[in-house]
């Protein structure tokens, strides 16, 4: 569970969605920062198996946090916060297991 | 906008900003490709952008950051935001991707400053939602305000006691440390003690971060193995084992670390010679002492050369630039020798702590060689006992490994499996790492779309 | 005594597999981690629509092995508990070009009417293709569709055989350079480069692209080259391709393969920006919403071929025993390797007749 640090301004003036639900997020914010502070963990899920899988680097490379924003899948943590952005989970994948 | 330059430093971290500052004083023209939105790398991620409380809470290192970003923002160099390098050609040429187009640019010596991502620390249940790496609870103090409530901690390394400390300032210590680091690993350091000591400084404030971690009480276990993440789609609990007792801890947040290693992506994509340290236990590139690579066009410095920390990385992202500068003969060689000479002396000071803190903080067993049915390769869910079961089919290498089993052909491109593969097939094989070797890596660096590539066609069939 | 297998790439092991099926002891000599591997590059098309245009031997050769791909898969799957995911709902070949269209509809007539009439194949205009794939975009003239061709991931079909060549009671050596071999009638050593020496009385050499530096003293011409085919592949997406064609299709992880070009450059297998450009651009003239999918990885693989683009099925002018079996369309002919050619490496009555594929119709 996220919380504001000590001493941090907390307001959220920017509203986005996720998944149909109302996130609130300050400037400058990723929207992976905004999901976790709004305690959404879980972003995607994986093809393989189907697990949850959420942010896990916050810097770019694990790309654990893929959301699907304008069509596109993009890093929810290399993705800054807009007003009225729309954001959804990936359509899920499922593929043939190797065995 | 000009799109050729003398030299093109990737990556904006310390050796990134001090680099285009020193090549950008004697006149070359330079261009710095950043990845973020402002300058600072991952260490000094936002510095420039934070506000007072938070730059406080996360302490007087980070804030010596916003001096170097001070400095790159006053000098020549043009700083390129936003960008995500996809290609770099062996022949100076690099293809990036800004603002959904394609862009090339070409150097006549390019630096690779990309740093170092954190080691992958591949224990059960790594996976599950709430798990991330003590670089991301930073990132998300730096870039967003916000941070986990009661989180444990698990690995080993200065980095961990420095977030659970910035965590406790904060208002929110972790609710334990679960610390890998056993008595036998800091007797074995003590070897590099006396070299240490000439790093006092690093040391005293070690001291200082792990006494604020014990003043917040803090519960610390440490020479624990074992250990398992537990949850069905978001994190429930902590197993380890430590002095002989088994220990369950609820939490929903976890925060791993075993170290940060080089990240080689761009180095390996244009086949720089590599060589495993078997002291930091990973890959880094080959270079000499002012950062030049295998390849004339190529220099490399900071954490991406090998690790050494922020400081080390600002002196060295200078002396790679007198070496682009003498390469692209902008200055002679005994200009160099006579620049380079104090940093180098400098460098070697700040580095002396170095071999103390490999030796304290090494992964353990667990995580060099993880059980059977423990997930490596995050995104294609390959387990280790896979990468064994190729290894006994005959893969000698992770490109075969990879071939048979899908290991590195993820989303993150083995950033995060790579090490791993190789640790297990050294062991399997009985081979060096450096005989196993690692991925090949290729173009795209990183996902673009296809649009965009298809952007950049000039017209001809393939 | 040993049948030698210099090559553990798609062809050794098909053939090792099908020796050792045959009961003959099988030890497989293969290369380096970081080798050219061609195995490993490929485009997984089990694919006949097309080949052979101006030798209908060949377009009947493809097609006998992809008559016995099924088989095949299955056999692999029951020995390994490997699902190779053999699919053959048929291929679609799709133009953008009218031109081009006509051209290919009028090649593949008369490569029907050299095969008696036995070659299906429908032309489909751009509405009859749009029924069946409703992807395509407007700059698709039409398609040709044949229930010939399928796909199957070569990725587990190596691993497979990997496998089942071990299974079998087949020795597989990775990691040797083969440094010389001593070839007489029914009598080879091969030296490898940390020493060791494998006796054996028939040599299959089977090495791809490394195969040159054997062939002479086996008594080869191997007049092959290296040909470099680059491949793209996009993040997994839901899946959509039903009909893979030469140049595109979805794999069954997910992912969108597109490929493949074709260039002179030698030994070189880096990829270059201008030809991965043109795969994304054609990618998007057959599929427009393509356009924003992420590449995720893609990779450059040396073709082997030969002065004509067929196989090359040649037993030794000067060591009876010794034979050289070389394509560029592994995949597709893996069966008829593993099948076929095993009789006639072991000189059986079984043996299928390749005369056509010898090195002799290069003298011509």
């Amino acid at each position: 569970m996220f919380r504001a640090m000590a001493g941090e301004d907390v307001k959220r003036p920017i509203s986005f969605t996720f998944e149909g639900r109302t996130v609130a997020a300050a400037p400058g914010m990723s929207v992976a920062a905004a999901l976790l502070a709004e305690g959404i963990t879980a972003f995607r899920q994986t093809a393989v198996s189907q697990s949850e899988r959420g942010p896990f680097c916050m810097m770019g490379t694990c790309y654990d946090c893929v959301v699907l924003i304008n069509g596109e899948t993009v890093q929810a943590c290399m993705t800054p916060v807009r007003e009225g952005l729309i954001v959804a989970r990936v359509p899920i994948v499922t593929q043939a297991q190797a065995s | 906008m000009s799109n050729s330059f003398d030299i093109v430093i990737i990556g904006a971290g310390p050796a990134g900003m001090t680099a285009a500052v020193e090549a950008d004083r004697h006149g070359a023209s330079v261009c710095l490709l950043d990845e973020q939105s402002d300058a600072g790398g991952q260490i000094y991620r936002n510095v420039a952008q934070a506000p007072a409380a938070r730059t406080k809470i996360m302490g007087e290192d980070y804030r010596e950051g916003a001096a170097l970003v001070e400095n790159l923002d006053a000098s020549g160099a043009v700083h390129r935001r936003n960008v995500t390098v996809w290609k770099v050609g062996k022949d100076g040429a690099i293809a990036f991707s800004k603002d959904g187009q394609a862009e090339q640019i070409y150097a006549r010596h390019i630096i690779i400053a990309n740093g170092a991502t954190e080691r992958a620390v591949p224990v059960p249940g790594w996976t599950t939602p709430g798990v991330m790496t003590v670089g991301a609870a930073q990132i998300l103090m730096k870039t967003s305000g916000i941070m986990p409530v009661g989180a444990v901690l698990i690995g080993s390394g200065p980095l961990l006691y420095l977030v659970a400390r910035q965590l406790v300032a904060a208002g929110a210590p972790p609710k334990a440390l679960v610390e890998t680091q056993t008595r036998a690993d800091l007797i074995r350091a003590m070897r590099h003690f006396w070299q240490a000591l000439r790093g006092w400084k690093q040391l005293v404030k070690g001291v200082g971060l792990i006494a604020a971690i014990w003043w917040a009480r803090v519960p610390r276990h440490t020479g624990a193995t074992d250990i398992a993440i537990e949850g069905e789609g978001f994190v429930e609990r902590i197993r380890f084992r430590a002095k002989g007792r088994d220990h369950v801890i609820q939490s929903d947040t976890v925060l791993l670390h075993q170290g940060v290693v080089p990240n080689t992506q761009v180095a390996r994509s244009i086949g720089l010679d590599q060589i495993y340290d078997t002291a930091q236990f990973c890959f880094k590139p080959v270079t000499d002492a002012h950062g030049q690579s295998s390849n004339p066009l190529f220099s490399v410095a900071g954490d991406g050369a090998g690790i050494g920390g922020a400081k080390v990385a600002a002196i060295s992202g200078r002396l790679s630039a007198l070496n682009a500068l003498r390469q692209i003969n902008k200055i002679t060689e005994t200009d160099r020798e006579k620049r380079a000479g104090p940093l180098l002396e400098r460098r070697e000071a700040e580095m002396a702590i170095r071999p103390f803190l490999d030796a304290a903080y090494p992964p353990p067993q667990q995580v060099l060689s993880p059980a059977d049915d423990t997930i490596i390769c995050r995104c294609e869910e390959v387990r280790a006992g896979d990468i064994r079961r190729y290894a006994a089919l005959g893969c000698t290498g992770p490109n075969q490994t990879k071939s048979f089993g899908r290991s590195g052909m993820g989303a993150c491109q083995g950033r995060y499996c790579g090490l791993v593969v190789t640790e297990i097939l050294a062991e399997e094989t009985g081979q060096s790492q450096d005989a196993v070797g690692s991925y090949r890596i290729r173009a795209p660096l990183k996902p673009i779309s296809l649009g965009e590539l298809a952007g950049l066609s000039d017209g001809k069939t393939p | 005594m040993a049948t030698i297998v210099i090559g553990g790439g798609v062809v050794g092991l098909s053939v090792a597999y099908g020796l050792l099926k045959r009961g003959k002891e099988v030890i497989v000599l293969d290369g380096a981690d970081d080798d050219f591997r061609a195995s490993r590059g490929n485009f997984g098309l089990v694919w006949v629509q097309g080949k052979g245009a101006n030798a209908p031997h060949y377009a009947t050769w493809s097609r006998r092995s992809a008559a016995l791909w099924s088989s095949f898969a299955q056999d692999l799957h029951a020995e390994t508990g490997v699902d190779v995911d053999y699919q053959n709902a048929g291929g679609v070949e799709y133009f953008t070009d009218e031109a081009a269209l006509q051209k290919q509809v009028e090649t593949l007539s008369r490569l029907r009417d050299a095969l008696g009439g036995d070659y299906p194949f429908d032309v489909l205009d751009h509405a009859a293709l749009q029924e069946r794939v409703p992807e395509i975009g407007p700059k698709v003239v039409g398609g040709i569709y044949t229930n010939m061709d399928g796909h199957v991931n070569p990725l587990y079909l190596l691993r497979a055989l990997s496998i089942a060549v071990r299974k079998a009671g087949g020795t597989i050596t990775t990691g040797t350079h083969v440094v010389k071999v001593d070839a007489q009638d029914r009598d080879f050593t091969v030296l490898l480069e940390d020493g060791t020496r494998i006796a054996g009385d028939a040599l299959v050499l089977a090495a791809g692209l490394g195969a040159m530096e054997l062939a002479h003293s086996l008594g080869f011409e191997a007049p092959i080259r290296p040909q470099q085919g680059q491949v793209l592949i996009t993040e997994k997406l839901p899946f959509f391709l039903k009909y893979p064609s030469g140049t595109l299709r979805q794999v069954n992880e997910g992912g969108v393969q597109i490929g493949a070009s074709k260039a002179e450059v030698g030994f070189d297998d880096d990829e270059d920006i201008s030809t991965s450009a043109a795969l994304a651009q054609h990618a998007i003239d057959v599929f427009p919403h393509l356009g924003q999918v992420k590449l995720l990885r893609s990779w450059a693989a040396l073709r082997i071929m030969s002065p004509d683009g067929l196989p090359i099925y040649q037993r030794s002018p000067t060591a009876l025993g010794a034979s050289f079996m070389t394509c560029h369309s592994g995949i597709t002919l893996a069966a008829a390797h593993a099948n076929l050619m095993p009789d006639w490496v072991l000189e059986s009555n079984a043996a299928p007749d390749v005369s056509q594929f010898s090195e002799s119709r290069f003298h011509v």
